[in-house]
């Protein structure tokens, strides 16, 4: 079986060619490249990807510019379709700027630029993105951001947690985000936005493979 | 005809940067400041025909993100 992701590269992004290697291995198929210029996506993908960087320069917001780039619209038709899209810290970014998935990405409350190994707590194992883990698991995946500090409103934030769309939460909370999210997952399941980069642990050569499970996962639910 | 956009962000969610420059006022002496809350402005010139409801929808759209932020769209004398 070939599996059939896409990586969206916006200008600014510089976490896409990690994101296909990752995608890569853990599949054997290369992913289609598709610039954010590029008006349709083929409709017969598997997996879509925004990746982290700073789109557009982080103009205006972080992830505003690139919510409203042309592959964006094609992105909303797949994701409604059902197709899985992963967007990673930028891409995340981009996720709630589109309102694909609830929420904003604020300035960490420290005001620093946090770059580090997180440890994580899966809260949903049972998504398409995260079955390759047990609930309540700890996992190391590597953070690089300015702006992850998540923000809803508590209405908004019970509601994704009373219906286990918090993907994964910060053991620590270092950049000041609301009940520690680290990721969440819109209400069908198949849009998963997480500050952490998954693409950047998974060979043993980057210092840990937690973030390899979550490709292998997605291919194995589609398989 | 001239149109500014002031964008700041909704009561109740934190203001890391103005705490910061909060802190920096306190530092460099000035007493009495409570608060200190950054926000954005954003000038347009736009044709005299854009409707309201067009300069509310590309506030909507794009300048401001109302999840986190307010805006208020101010008509400029020339």
């Amino acid at each position: 079986m070939s599996f059939r992701a896409a990586v969206v590269t916006f200008p600014g992004s510089n976490c896409d060619r990690d994101m296909a290697v990752a995608l890569e291995q853990a599949s054997g198929t290369k992913p289609l490249r598709v610039w954010h210029g590029d008006a349709d996506l083929p409709d017969n993908l598997d997996f879509i990807a925004l990746p982290g960087g700073f789109s557009y320069g982080d103009y205006l917001r972080s992830g505003a510019m690139a919510a409203n780039s042309p592959i964006m619209r094609s992105v909303k038709r797949a994701a409604e379709r059902g197709v899985p899209v992963l967007g990673v810290c930028n891409g995340f970014q981009v996720l709630t700027e589109a309102r694909l998935l609830p929420g904003a990405l604020m300035r960490n409350s420290s005001q620093h630029f946090i770059c580090r190994t997180a440890a994580l707590t899966v809260e949903n194992a049972h998504s398409l993105f995260t079955s390759g883990y047990a609930s309540g698991e700890t996992v190391q995946i590597p953070v690089a951001h300015h702006d992850g500090n998540y923000f809803a409103d508590d209405e908004t934030l019970d509601r994704l947690e009373g219906e286990g769309r918090v993907a994964f939460r910060y053991v620590e909370n270092f950049n000041g985000s609301r009940r520690d999210i680290a990721g969440v997952l819109n209400a069908a399941g198949n849009v998963l936005g997480m500050m952490p980069h998954p693409e950047r642990a998974v060979d043993a050569a980057h210092g840990g493979t937690d973030g390899r499970r979550l490709f292998e996962a997605a291919i194995k639910a589609l398989a | 005809m001239k149109i500014r956009v002031l964008v700041s962000l909704k009561p109740g969610v934190l203001d890391p940067q103005g705490r910061a420059v909060h802190h920096a006022l306190e530092g460099l002496g000035f007493k009495g400041v409570e608060d200190v809350r950054i926000g954005r402005t954003i000038e347009l010139d736009v044709d005299d025909s854009t409707s309201d409801a067009a300069l509310d929808e590309m506030c909507r759209t794009l300048l401001a993100n109302t999840v986190i932020e307010n805006y208020r769209i101010e008509k400029l004398d020339r």
